[in-house]
């Protein structure tokens, strides 16, 4: 593509053709500031932060979707610019609920951010008639507060461009704008699939995940209870950003040894679980694949997706793999197996669970989860909320030694940690299902045709003879287009990973925050995702049926994968939902 | 055949003053008088003086009946219908001489129009597409298609001159030609037609879609051959229902002749129209949230570029214009572009409908040539202000638009010009102010409309008119400093700068162009804490004279507040505290001894 | 509808009619005396006939139009004939019959119908 000739700030600026203001001033090392926009998801000009001047214009223009073009000359930073821009923020704030000492985004916040950036000295300015609105608090996994909203209009974008869901928009008009759901229904009346996606792109602290930190330190504080915590494949990828390490930076060691700090009896790891959960699914799918079942086989890991499929396509939830997530199947295996084998009373155990997600709030209160009275988990963190105990504890990350995770539900293959990215359950069953199909210990490993960020993969591989049609889709919007393909006859597959989130659980709506300044501007999905894949490639062991923790426990406890105990403790039900369920 | 015509307006105006029931009655009354094969009733649009309303008129004498009731219908047919006398004395008055009747276009009203845009609105039966074809309808869109090419058809419009009568003023050619010249796929466009008509007091689209309805259909499809697209959309306002109705039965009956669906005069060429109905939005009048909102999404702006010749509707290229615009489309065709452009001033071409309001004594509909002065539209057409009171002001273009004060009484009326004294053409609302009303209250009017109707997707609208309200509201009610007033001002240019589209970014011009022409008034508010019209409720007080006051007790039983006292026959006395200021004791006594402040 | 010419043939059956709703002064205006004395005597038919005839010969510049008593009852039916520039015509005892020698000869040809004038001497 062409480049075009522009000036800005008097200095000459190639860009390609077709770039915006805002792109060509990056590449001119000029990070203009921003509110709404969030690249190819809110791409709106309704903030009017970044207003920049432009020679010949009749007003200011937003540079975040004003396209360049050759001769332009454009001002960043002159009086009026700068005047404007606090104006707006100035404004923002007369209708902005400023607890800012106790709001969960302070520090992080990036309306807080911008204010300090453009020098908002009276931030009083325009008080005026402000709007007092109820916090909506009804769904299991978050609470909107639109008292904090500054209607950049991310979250409803977010909702319904990329996940296809659309709960939440805005009802009324002018000053009495509000986002909300239809008929100012509570989230947790609607078909909200819990994806937390909202709470990720939310600048500020309107959208949070519901807190659960005070539970896990009374938890810890209580000698009665053995508090035990496993962590997500992803989590150790995005937790780091929290303590000023760069996107990406596996973080497993110190994680780990903050963990044992803040007092849990012991760390587990999530990705013992996905091992687990590679053996059941791999052997589901072979059933169903050899015996005329249900196919395509849709995995059931992302809890996000799960419930949009029982809201959404009610119709397929044969199709849902049976498996319980690996958390749910975590929490089974350590309120039986585990507390069988040492000795304690599962009713005693306090199951918490360290997630880059907050549908995995939602799911640990279904009915269909849990045994005997009892959860499989009890409460379920998002990572940010793991950060926050940590500086609460006062414990100096960074300073942290490395330490490794409590056997023997820390052991984990390669296999079982690139769950945290799209692509990777799929890789994870295939390395499982080609050796169980072929008995070759020397069977492939590397399935690179599912990784990567795109939102709708597909890959045919011929093993012994029979050609295995797969597709991998992250992304509800995507999922929609795959499932939509799918029955109406236009693609066929035998098997079907899904992820709610894009990118998957690296990009999981329970990660850190990245402001929209860094988002728009880095895909931290294939950032975060590398980590993972790094931590496979330097695994001595890659698939999960090699795991030795695994095989001893179907060796011991569970015998077959698919057994009767096996379905006992790590399959579950669905309910067909619809939209209004 | 009909040896004559009796029209009876059926716009909105004279719907409402009943001529619903004028017509049923008339109807009876001349079958009871077995004149039903010789006299036909025609239910038209409107006639303009919508004051007079419900407005007659007999053909072919052309007698122009006004305020007409049902009582009269009797007479009215035995008399002229039957008999062949004039009822003189149901005459539009300005119609009358000593010599007998005047003919309609020499009155003041009717002297100065010139009707192009609104040429069939009362004259044809805007449910009869025959009655149109009989007025040369159709004719032009057959022209185009059998003899001009696309880029032929658009140089005539180029040449016309014709600017969009929406209120922005933007070529109509060029907007054209830019949806024409892209031509990247070869794939769908649109013509969309702007018929959400919303500046309060503004009822042109309304009366051209409710008397002419055909013509917006041929302009569109001449639109669609010129630019090749074969869809278009009328995006009509919900709250008209005879616009919707009668759109609804032109669109079916040009299907039915053919002159709308494939293969127009058997030519290669194919359009058809379907109505989409808005809800009410304001903002909705603004294009982009105006495509927005028939593609079914909550009706918002969105930023420009891309324009929507370039990508508009459903993300193809797209034109939108506005009815009046669309009117004006045959009527240059037939005639050429010389005719249209020999009327009107250099740069503003053709003529422009005004809805006329507010203190004028002929509060209707006119359509005038471009450079008519605002003295000409109130004095002559308007005939006036009522009371022989003071001109003080005009406003234009509605809540986007601004004051005209008396120095510019006789500014030629065109685009620039109005441009240049900080108002604007906008549709063509124009409302009188005479000397009783206060500058700021009807900045703070046209803001607490704008406040009311800003979609609420930009900070600057948002938030800031309402803060802009919020600063008159403390003025009108002299709570603010000169400070605030600094404040406000700034704020405008804030808002003008800032806003995403253009009702917030005019939004401000109320009260920038009244800070501009009265700035005195803000002042007196401000400082003195005193509304010089003695509007603003807040800042009057009502007193008695002592010496006037005849204790008669009138004024304190009228008191809705109980806040008068006073013994009979002694001086009565106001309770400022309690007072709330409505007038009502001022009204009622009948010694002018209440005087307010 | 498939071509211009069926467009045209719409407009000429209307333009009589919607041609009426006008006051163009280059019309020719046809009036009837329409008193109690005129509709006694059988201006009615005369009427009907007038303005049946001038739509039928599509005479669009032409305007049947009725008016009160002209004051010349003996001669009743009357019809007058106004063209802009023109002495005005009067003709009396009017039928329906010599209505149309009206509309023939004079409407259309120019030709005063002189047999059905008033005559001079009481004109």
């Amino acid at each position: 593509m062409a480049n075009v000739n522009i000036k800005i700030n008097g200095m000459a600026v190639s860009a390609p053709e077709g770039s915006t203001i805002l792109e060509a001033a990056k590449i001119a090392g000029i990070d203009i500031p921003t509110l709404c926009f969030l690249k190819d998801i809110n791409e709106i000009g309704a903030c009017r932060m970044c207003v920049v001047e432009v020679k010949g214009a009749r007003s200011l223009v937003a540079a975040c979707v004003y396209p360049i073009n050759e001769g332009m000359e454009v001002f960043t930073n002159t009086p009026k610019v700068l005047d404007s821009r606090k104006k707006t923020l100035q404004l923002i704030l007369s209708t902005h609920d400023r607890k800012c000492l106790s709001c969960v985004r302070s520090g992080n916040c990036e309306l807080q951010k911008l204010c300090r950036d453009l020098k908002v000295d009276d931030e009083h300015l325009y008080d005026g008639e402000r709007i007092e609105y109820e916090i909506d608090n009804s769904a299991a996994h978050m609470y909107r507060d639109n008292n904090k909203c500054v209607l950049c209009r991310r979250c409803s974008a977010v909702c319904d461009k990329i996940q296809g869901v659309g709960v939440i928009g805005a009802n009324e008009r002018g000053f009495k704008t509000n986002l909300s759901s239809a008929f100012e229904m509570g989230l947790g009346e609607t078909s909200c699939v819990s994806c937390g996606q909202c709470i990720a792109v939310c600048p500020t602290g309107a959208i949070s995940e519901k807190d659960n930190t005070n539970e896990v330190f009374a938890a810890i504080a209580d000698p009665e209870k053995v508090v035990l915590v496993q962590t997500a494949p992803a989590v150790r990828a995005g937790l780091g950003e929290a303590f000023g390490y760069p996107i990406g930076t596996n973080v497993e060691g110190k994680m780990v040894a903050a963990l044992r700090r803040l007092g849990f009896d012991k760390v587990f790891d999530t990705n013992f679980s996905a091992d687990l959960t590679i053996m059941e699914e791999a052997t589901e799918f072979l059933d169903r694949f050899s015996n005329g079942g249900v196919l395509p086989l849709i995995t059931s890991c992302s809890p996000g997706w799960v419930k949009y499929c029982e809201h959404y396509f009610p119709d397929m939830t044969e199709n849902l793999s049976s498996c319980k997530s690996p958390q749910q199947m975590f929490g089974a295996i350590a309120k039986s197996y585990y507390a069988e084998k040492m000795g304690i009373d599962p009713k005693s155990i306090v199951m918490v669970s360290i997630m880059p997600c907050t549908a995995k709030k939602f799911e640990i209160g279904r009915d269909d989860e849990g045994r005997d009275g009892m959860a499989d988990v009890d409460i379920a963190l998002t990572v940010r909320e793991l950060s926050r105990m940590i500086e609460r504890a006062g414990l100096n990350f960074s300073a942290l030694p490395d330490e490794e995770f409590d056997d023997p539900l820390g052991i984990y293959t390669g296999a079982g940690v690139i769950f945290g990215a799209t692509g990777g359950v799929m890789e994870a069953a295939l390395r499982t299902a080609v050796y169980k199909l072929t008995g070759d210990e020397a069977g492939p490993v590397d399935f690179t045709e599912v990784r990567g960020v795109e939102g709708i993969k597909e890959a045919t591989y011929n093993v012994n003879g029979t050609e295995v049609k797969v597709a991998v889709a992250s992304g509800l919007k995507n999922a929609k287009e795959l499932l939509t393909k799918v029955k109406n006859g236009e693609a066929n597959y035998h098997f079907i990973e899904i992820m709610g989130c894009p990118g998957g659980c690296v990009n999981g709506g329970g990660q850190p925050q990245v402001h929209a300044s860094i988002r728009n501007f880095t895909d931290i999905r294939a950032i975060r995702a590398k980590a993972l894949y790094d931590i496979d490639a330097a695994s001595k062991l890659r698939k999960s049926h090699e795991n030795p923790a695994i095989k001893e426990l179907y060796e011991t406890y569970l015998g077959e994968p698919g057994s009767h105990k096996a379905h006992e403790l790590l399959h579950t039900t669905y309910v067909k939902r619809g939209l209004y369920n | 055949m009909y040896r004559s015509h009796v029209l009876v307006c059926g716009g909105t105006g004279c719907t409402s003053s009943g001529s619903e029931e004028i017509i049923q009655a008339l109807q009876a009354e001349i079958d009871k008088n077995g004149l039903t094969s010789e006299v036909s009733v025609v239910k038209t649009g409107c006639h303009g003086l919508c004051a007079l309303g419900p407005i007659m008129i007999v053909y072919p004498e052309a007698s122009f009946y006004s305020m007409v009731k049902v009582e009269d219908i009797p007479e009215i047919v035995s008399e002229h219908l039957l008999k062949g006398r004039v009822v003189t004395r149901l005459l539009y008055n300005e119609t009358v001489t000593e010599d007998g009747m005047k003919s309609l276009s020499d009155t003041a009203f009717y002297k100065k129009q010139h009707r192009i845009a609104l040429r069939n609105c009362g004259v044809i039966n805007p449910e009869n597409i025959d009655e149109y074809i009989g007025t040369d309808g159709y004719q032009a869109l057959g022209k185009v298609l059998t003899e001009m090419t696309p880029d032929e058809v658009i140089q005539v419009v180029l040449d016309s001159g014709l600017r969009g009568r929406g209120g922005a003023g933007f070529p109509t050619g060029r907007k054209w030609q830019m949806a024409r010249n892209f031509v990247q796929d070869g794939g769908q466009k649109y013509v969309c037609c702007n018929a959400d008509e919303g500046d309060p007091g503004a009822f042109m689209d309304r009366s051209v879609l409710e008397g002419d309805p055909h013509v917006v259909l041929e302009a569109m499809t001449i639109a669609g051959y010129a630019i090749g697209a074969s869809q278009g959309y009328i995006y009509v306002r919900a709250e008209y229902p005879i616009a919707v109705e009668r759109l609804r039965i032109a669109i079916g009956q040009a299907r039915e002749y053919g002159l709308l669906g494939n293969n127009i005069f058997g030519t290669d060429f194919s359009f058809d129209i379907d109505l989409r109905l808005g809800a009410g939005a304001f903002v909705c009048g603004e294009e982009t949230a105006l495509m927005t909102s028939i593609e079914g999404n909550r009706g918002e702006p969105r930023p420009r570029p891309p324009f929507p010749a370039v990508k508009g509707l459903f993300a193809r290229p797209t034109i939108l214009n506005n009815v009046e615009t669309y009117a004006n489309i045959p009527q240059i065709i037939l005639h050429g572009a010389n005719w249209f452009a020999s009327m009107g001033t250099e740069k503003s071409k053709g003529t422009k409908v005004f809805a006329l309001g507010g203190k004028i004594n002929n509060t209707g509909l006119v359509e005038i040539p471009m450079g008519t002065t605002l003295r000409e539209v109130i004095e002559e057409i308007g005939g006036g202000i009522p009371d022989g009171k003071k001109f003080k002001a005009a406003q234009t273009g509605g809540p986007s638009g601004g004051c005209i004060p008396a120095e510019h009484y006789d500014v030629p009326i065109d685009y620039d010009n109005l441009l240049a004294i900080g108002s604007m053409m906008g549709s063509g609302g124009l409302i009188v102010m005479d000397e009783d009303n206060c500058m700021v209250d009807i900045a703070k009017f046209f803001l607490e409309f704008t406040v009311d109707e800003s979609c609420g997707k930009c900070t600057p609208c948002r938030v800031g008119t309402k803060r802009m309200y919020e600063m008159l509201d403390k003025i009108t009610k002299g709570q603010a400093t000169l400070e605030d007033l600094d404040k406000l001002e700034e704020l405008c240019y804030y808002i003008k700068e800032n806003a995403l589209c253009g009702l917030g970014q005019t939004a401000p011009n109320p009260v920038l162009s009244t800070l501009r022409y009265f700035r005195d008034e803000y002042v007196a508010h401000v400082v003195e804490k005193r509304c010089p019209a003695g509007v603003c409720k807040a800042l009057l007080s009502y007193t008695i004279d002592a010496d006037k006051c005849k204790g008669c007790t009138l004024c304190a039983r009228n008191c809705p507040a109980n806040a008068i006292t006073g013994a009979v026959k002694e001086p009565h006395v106001i309770d400022q505290s309690k007072c709330i200021k409505c007038g009502a004791c001022m009204e009622k006594c009948r010694f002018s001894a209440i005087s307010k402040k | 509808m498939k071509s211009l010419e069926e467009l045209k043939a719409i407009r000429d059956r209307m333009q009589g009619q919607v041609g009426m709703r006008s006051e163009d002064d280059t019309q020719t205006r046809v009036v009837v005396g329409m008193a109690t004395c005129g509709i006694a005597s059988g201006a009615r038919p005369v009427l009907t006939a007038l303005s049946d005839l001038v739509q039928e010969k599509n005479l669009h510049n032409v305007s049947v139009t009725q008016t009160g008593c002209i004051g010349l009852c003996q001669f009743e039916p009357i019809v007058e004939v106004f063209e802009p520039g023109q002495e005005k015509v009067t003709y009396i005892k009017m039928t329906p019959e010599k209505a149309k020698d009206v509309v023939e000869q004079h409407l259309i040809q120019g030709r005063i119908v002189k047999d059905y004038i008033i005559p001079k001497t009481l004109g």
